[in-house]
């Protein structure tokens, strides 16, 4: 229940910060990616304060041994960085470019119940099931052939 | 409120409440994987606090809304075909490549993470190429 609780308010943070950041707006996203034109610092601003916060709240606030409201820290085990992650971000940095909407923006939008931003976020969506349905083996499960012998 | 500075209390907001789900719960707030664990195929069996956290990002624009008479969400810049191809590649780029602006960008960049830092330096780069190649080259 705890886990419940503590998700709600952080994502409610999370939101809020998205909105005031000015990131639930495209165009001041796209302000930012858009070097050539009439650039906009704005989004840098909320990279290096959220990136400050985070950097010092990790170290100073966060208790080293467990989480304060969970049994143990869920944490990235992965540390190559392999072809899967750097084309996984380009791809991602394409599509960011294209729509200035990430997923954390996109989502919030929602609540405008904008037609538009509700056909953005089902795309999202459908991309993120068509790569872990790719993952699970894809074609290859559908054929029969254990994905462990694909090349 | 000058635009900087409201994008900085947003940065905070942001990272306070990163800090709190690590302190709290110890785990990453990426958006990009907590929505991923909801999907198909086998979504994760840890679903109900994915579910509170995609409620509370929602809640906060209708919240602020009822505070200040303004959601601050903007419309999109692009048409239906271009949300759509955005969308698919928002959508499989953050699984493939495993985060997105906030796993990745705040989270993982906080802990230092090579690659983390490898991810943010390439999306940066290829979203700023495409946006420069859809509005001066194509001229879009």
């Amino acid at each position: 229940m705890r886990e419940i609780v503590a998700a709600l308010l952080t994502g409610f943070l999370f939101g809020l910060g998205l909105c005031l950041s000015g990131m639930t707006s495209p165009a001041v996203v796209q302000g930012f990616l858009d070097i050539a034109g009439d650039w906009n610092p704005a989004l840098l601003f909320v990279m290096a304060a959220g990136v400050a916060v985070t950097f010092i709240g990790y170290r100073v606030l966060v208790p080293k041994s467990r989480p304060l409201w969970a049994s143990g820290f869920s944490l990235p085990t992965a540390t190559a960085i392999d072809a899967p992650l750097l084309s996984g971000a380009a791809i991602f940095g394409v599509g960011w470019g294209l729509a200035g909407y990430c997923p954390g923006p996109a989502l919030v939008s929602l609540a405008s119940g904008r037609t538009s931003v509700i056909i953005f976020v089902v795309s999202m969506l459908a991309g993120m099931i068509l790569v872990r349905w790719m993952r699970m083996g894809g074609w290859a499960k559908m054929k029969g052939t254990p994905a462990e012998e694909l090349p | 409120m000058h635009p900087y500075i409201a994008a900085a209390i947003g940065g905070v907001l942001i990272g306070i409440s990163a800090v709190m789900l690590m302190a709290l719960s110890g785990r990453i707030a990426g958006i990009s994987g907590i929505i991923g664990g909801l999907l198909p195929p086998k979504p994760v069996t840890d679903r109900s606090w994915r579910f509170a956290f995609i409620l509370g990002l929602v809640a906060a624009p209708e919240i602020l809304r009822a505070l200040t008479g303004d959601n601050h969400i903007g419309p999109p810049t692009v048409g239906t075909a271009s949300l759509i191809l955005a969308g698919l590649l928002v959508g499989a780029g953050t699984t493939l490549g495993g985060g997105c602006t906030s796993g990745h960008g705040i989270c993982g960049i906080s802990r230092i993470s090579p690659r983390s830092i490898a991810a943010v330096a390439t999306f940066m780069v290829t979203a700023v190429v495409t946006l420069f190649l859809v509005r001066h080259v194509l001229g879009g």
